[in-house]
């Protein structure tokens, strides 16, 4: 993981969060850290004190199914890569006896001299990611869990389906280890349960029972799987196609039931539940699994106490809809699941809002803490040089050493033409041997190195800096994965893989002799952004660009900003959202630094990341402005359905939205609240007019209906739905409308309700599924709960040349790791724009965004990768079919001199190749990966090895 | 590699080694702030390296 080598981030680990003083600004935290007993510097995570340490402890990474040592790490990609010793179950630390470890160490890394060390450090901001603890035994126990080994939770069947798990990635009964021939999975366990405290839904374990179902019947098609439910929350972007192919691809069954009741029953496990009807009914299965809901940590009291902030009645961190990652604590802040259960692209999207809150905080200490790394200056490498090679091939440990002959190999490359200097080392990647390889480059004079480890992937930066810090171009460097290609995948042929790495050392070479120093070039960037969209995501990400000190421009296409928050009253946790308008647009007109063009429209975009050049029109008259970054928030809006419940819409006065029935409600009228109404939800969504859940209308229902109450409580309210997606804290006002009488019914989508119109009325016919009959009713106001539908993307699409999704929606980088960023450079995304999402979603998500952007703007300059594409002027024709190709804006045709010619934006060119690969002129080289060193490489496979 | 001196206020202190915290800490550096990323296991990553693959792109963890 990268947070490892970053010179700006000391890992404390195995530490406690012991007391914070001060105030935001100027906090002094005090943190103690815990012995290791092993030394961190001298430690090569060699793993030899595992196999000696004679005593068994069980391993709770894999949750308790496997078995560990009390020296150990936790797995071979741990951060950091130390391994340590669990004091509770050392022999040594507990009996004074053993320290066999000790002489088993070659590096004489274990001290059991360490002491506990308790410091004091001076800090501006804390954000506190504790992340989730574990629901309550009871809530387990309740289905035998304990009482058979096959009862299982979700945590422990994502051990087992894991390759490093107890059984290799194979799904098996703990029990006896046979193949399960019928799995169930049972949903909300410790959710959405007031018997253990529990009364929100946790969000995230609908999507993971799926993903879990998926991935078991990938492993074995034959096993059967149901998942037992009460609602499917599967409300993210994209999650219903999910559902819909576990059902329909993978044929994974979904029942609508309580489970009552888990009993051992010969050598399998009786699952007793009750379906809508009251109906009891009993199924055998192999194996139980338990999906469990994420609980508040285990130490959130105390934490809450050192960090002198306010949990909420879950105890989790307390927050408001308006700030949701603000505590109570001024410049204490809290990301991820501490903040309420959440998804890993929703805790990635909070924590970078949070820096970017923190960054606005504490500007004026920007870059005053950091360390900033220096190099040498770089030895020039000159086209008629000598070729001087260093081949270093790597053990890994017994890694590669135990199937490859690596000594065999390390010689071979001795013999290589050009191969000044060759040797082997025990871990290429250690401390000590950054070392070597500098010395050994500065010794032998080396232009070229080769080493043969691992992949790339994860070791090359590495590798580079020490060649930066060696003075040499870092892009002077091969790397040849034999780990990957030859000792893993060959491990039961020793002889096949040592001959296949000494190929691929051969062709490494041969690439090595013909590659040529990059330049390391950097662009400045003009810090300035451009906000294009003026709701409230895009103020808030404007607002936030501003605190951290960066003049930005507003473009709104309506008179006023606001946006969808104009049409809004009140959110269903009860704040009014005039209250935030006000709040916000009052910052906006305050702030120096934040121009705003109303009625306006983005009318050009030229230019790339760092560099941009827009027009803005207003009226007629056109503004240019330069900007480095473009945050898009033009929103969304309510879907008008036609199709509603799979039928036309009937036209009646009677029938409202929820935000008609919304605007009613906030009225003054002794009679605005309907006397009956029946509300429909998914109306035109999932499947009707829109494909995808809208997220925001199950809470729009609950909120309205709560209203309706409040205003009259005579009022009959029913709520006719598919699921209620009142996720997170939101089942609590699910709860309570329910307790307040209002009556919900699910309908299923092959059993919709009708809509007809009736005289000035509208009458609603359904299935009650409760009482299994037909009901119709013809209530005051039928109230649908209308989905919502990104605004105008398809023109912004164009003009920015960024992509939207089957549903028109801006598709995001990378969904899990960058959620806020387009594929373009410099371009962020953020509100309903991207997706439907609740308010205070869409203020995180803006806050993200933010911080994003201003990470170009606070460098100053975007640096580039060396692999980028090149154009032979002479050779291309400007046909155009690199532009119309590359997925990044990267390559654009200009005139120079008269003709059409490709070029490079170097700035925004991720080095993917595209265009080089369709050239019909060949007139695009990729730096690092030119024709030259391709065609070298093949050439060298094609050569015989003398034996 | 230890630091011992004090960064001063112009560093920040995030609590919790899991993927939000991970996440915090390295664009808090971008940012420009130095960070102490403080865990209370022996190893940060939290609970999402123990998953196997995640949804929604169902890709593995780290
Ligand atoms: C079975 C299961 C499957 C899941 N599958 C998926 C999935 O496929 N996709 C997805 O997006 N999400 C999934 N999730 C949810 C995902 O795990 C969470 O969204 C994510 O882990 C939250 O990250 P976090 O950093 O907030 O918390 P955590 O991952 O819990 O990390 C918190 C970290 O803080 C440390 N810590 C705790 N207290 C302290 C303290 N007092 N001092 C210092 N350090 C402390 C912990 O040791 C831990 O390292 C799943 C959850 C479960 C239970
Ligand atoms: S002292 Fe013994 S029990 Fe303790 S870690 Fe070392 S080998 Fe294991
Ligand atoms: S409804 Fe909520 S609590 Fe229940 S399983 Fe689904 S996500 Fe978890």
């Amino acid at each position: 993981m990268e947070a490892g080598r970053s010179p700006n981030i000391e890992i404390l680990s195995n530490a406690d969060f012991l007391g914070l003083d001060g105030k935001a600004g100027d906090f002094t935290a005090k943190v103690r850290l815990r012995p290791r007993y092993i030394d961190a510097d001298k430690c090569t995570a060699c793993g030899l004190c595992t196999k000696y340490c004679p005593r068994h402890l069980v391993d709770e990474y894999n949750e308790g199914l496997a078995l560990t040592r009390p020296i150990h790490i936790d797995y071979p990609q741990a951060v950091p890569a130390t391994y340590f010793i669990d004091p509770d179950a050392c022999m040594h630390l507990q009996h004074g006896t053993c320290k066999i470890c000790v002489p088993v160490c070659r590096s004489k890394a274990i001290d059991f001299d360490q002491k506990a060390e308790t410091r004091q450090i001076n800090v501006g901001a804390v954000i506190m990611s504790p992340g989730f603890g574990r629901v309550p035994e009871e809530a387990l126990t309740k289905y035998s869990y304990g009482d058979h080994p096959d009862v299982v939770t979700s945590l422990e069947f994502e051990r087992l389906l894991n390759p490093s798990g107890p059984f290799m990635g194979e799904v098996r009964c703990i029990s006896d280890k046979r193949h399960p021939k019928n799995i169930a999975f049972i949903q909300c366990v410790g959710s959405r349960d007031l018997g253990c405290n529990n009364g929100y839904c946790s969000s995230v374990c609908c999507m993971y029972a799926i993903k879990e179902a998926m991935v078991a019947k990938e492993h074995d098609p034959d096993c059967e799987i149901t998942v037992y439910y009460m609602d499917m929350r599967t409300q993210g972007k994209d999650f219903d196609a999910a559902r819909t192919r576990a059902e329909e691809q993978f044929g994974i069954k979904f029942v609508r039931a309580k489970v009552a009741d888990v009993m051992p029953w010969e050598r399998q496990l009786k699952l007793t539940y009750a379906t809508m009807d009251g109906k009891h009914h009993f199924e055998g299965y192999d194996m139980v699994v338990l999906s469990v809901g994420l609980d508040s940590p285990a130490d959130a009291k105390n934490l809450a106490k050192t960090g002198a902030f306010d949990l909420n009645h879950y105890d989790f961190c307390k927050t408001s809809t308006f700030a949701p990652l603000a505590s109570s604590h001024d410049g204490v802040l809290v990301a991820g699941a501490f903040q309420g259960p959440k998804d890993i692209p929703e805790s990635v999207t909070q924590s970078s809002a949070a820096a970017g809150l923190v960054s606005g905080l504490i500007k004026k200490q920007r870059g005053k803490g950091v360390v900033t790394k220096t190099y040498p200056d770089e030895q020039a490498v000159a086209e008629d040089d000598e070729v001087r090679i260093g081949v270093f091939v790597c053990h890994c440990g017994i890694n590669i050493a135990g199937v490859v002959d690596v000594a065999k190999v390390a010689n071979y490359a001795g013999e290589m033409e050009d191969v000044t200097y060759y040797a082997e080392s025990l871990y290429s990647c250690s401390q000590d041997a950054q070392e070597v390889l500098k010395q050994r480059i500065k010794e032998h004079r080396l232009n070229r190195v080769v080493i043969a480890a691992c992949s790339p992937r994860t070791h090359e930066p590495l590798f580079q800096e020490t060649l930066k810090d060696a003075g040499l171009n870092r892009s002077l460097f091969e790397m040849v994965n034999i780990r990957d290609h030859c000792s893993w995948v060959h491990a039961n042929e020793p002889a096949a893989a040592t001959d296949k790495s000494m190929d691929l050392v051969r062709m490494g070479v041969a690439k090595a002799r013909n590659i040529k120093p990059l330049p390391e070039q950097t662009v400045p960037v003009t810090t300035k952004a451009l906000v294009l969209g003026g709701g409230i995501a895009g103020m808030t990400a404007a607002l936030n660009m501003a605190d951290q000190g960066f003049q930005t421009y507003i473009v709104e296409k309506n008179g006023q900003l606001g946006g969808q928050l104009l049409k809004q009253h009140y959110t269903l946790q009860g704040d009014k959202v005039a209250d935030l308008v006000k709040d916000v647009t009052g910052k906006i007109k305050k702030n120096k630094l934040i121009e705003v063009f109303t009625d306006a429209d983005l009318s050009a975009v030229n230019g790339f990341v760092g560099n941009f050049t827009s027009t803005i029109t207003v009226g007629k008259k056109e503004t240019s402005v330069d900007h480095g970054i473009i945050v898009v928030a033009t929103g969304g809006k309510y879907h008008q359905p036609e199709t509603v419940l799979g039928a036309k819409l009937p036209d009646s006065k009677a029938i409202v939205t929820q935000n008609e029935l919304e605007k009613q409600l906030a009225g003054k009228g002794k009679t605005r609240a309907p006397k009956s109404a029946v509300m429909i939800q998914c109306a035109g969504s999932r499947g009707d007019d829109l494909a995808y859940c809208s997220k925001t209308c199950c809470n729009d229902a609950v909120k309205n209906a709560l209203k309706i109450k409040e205003i009259n409580s005579a009022s009959q309210v029913v709520v006719l739905y598919r699921e209620m997606r009142t996720y997170g804290y939101a089942e609590d006002a699910y709860r309570e409308a329910r307790e307040k009488g209002v009556i919900f019914i699910p309908y299923a989508k092959d059993q919709m309700p009708k809509i007809d119109k009736k005289g000035a009325k509208a009458e609603v016919s359904f299935h009650d599924p409760i009482l299994l009959e037909d009901v119709t009713i013809a209530p005051d106001q039928v109230i649908l709960s209308v989905g919502i539908v990104p605004e105008d993307t398809e023109d912004i699409s164009k003009l920015l040349k960024i992509p939207i999704n089957a549903d028109r929606f801006f598709l995001e980088a990378h969904v899990k790791l960058r959620p806020v960023e387009m594929p373009v450079a410099g371009v962020y995304v953020c509100g309903l724009a991207h997706a439907p999402k609740p308010l205070d979603e869409i203020i995180v998500q803006a806050q993200a965004a933010a911080a994003k952007a201003a990470i170009p703007l606070v460098k100053g300059y975007v640096s580039v990768e060396p692999t980028v594409s090149n154009v032979d002027k002479d050779a291309c024709i400007g046909c155009g079919l690199c532009e119309s190709l590359c997925p990044y804006k990267a390559i654009q045709i200009h005139k120079i001199d008269k003709k059409r010619k490709a070029e490079t934006i170097v700035a925004s060119c991720k080095g993917c190749g595209i265009c080089a690969s369709h050239c019909p002129t060949f007139a695009i080289s990729m730096g690092g990966f030119t024709d030259e060193q391709i065609t070298a490489q093949i050439k060298a496979f094609g050569e015989m090895r003398e034996e | 590699m230890a630091q011992a001196k004090n960064k001063g206020a112009g560093a920040v202190m995030v609590v919790g080694g899991g993927v939000a915290g991970v996440q915090a800490a390295l664009d808090l550096t971008e940012l420009g702030y130095y960070v102490y990323l403080v865990e209370k296991s022996a190893a940060i990553g939290g609970a999402m390296a123990q998953l196997d693959k995640t949804f929604p792109t169902n890709d593995c963890s780290l």
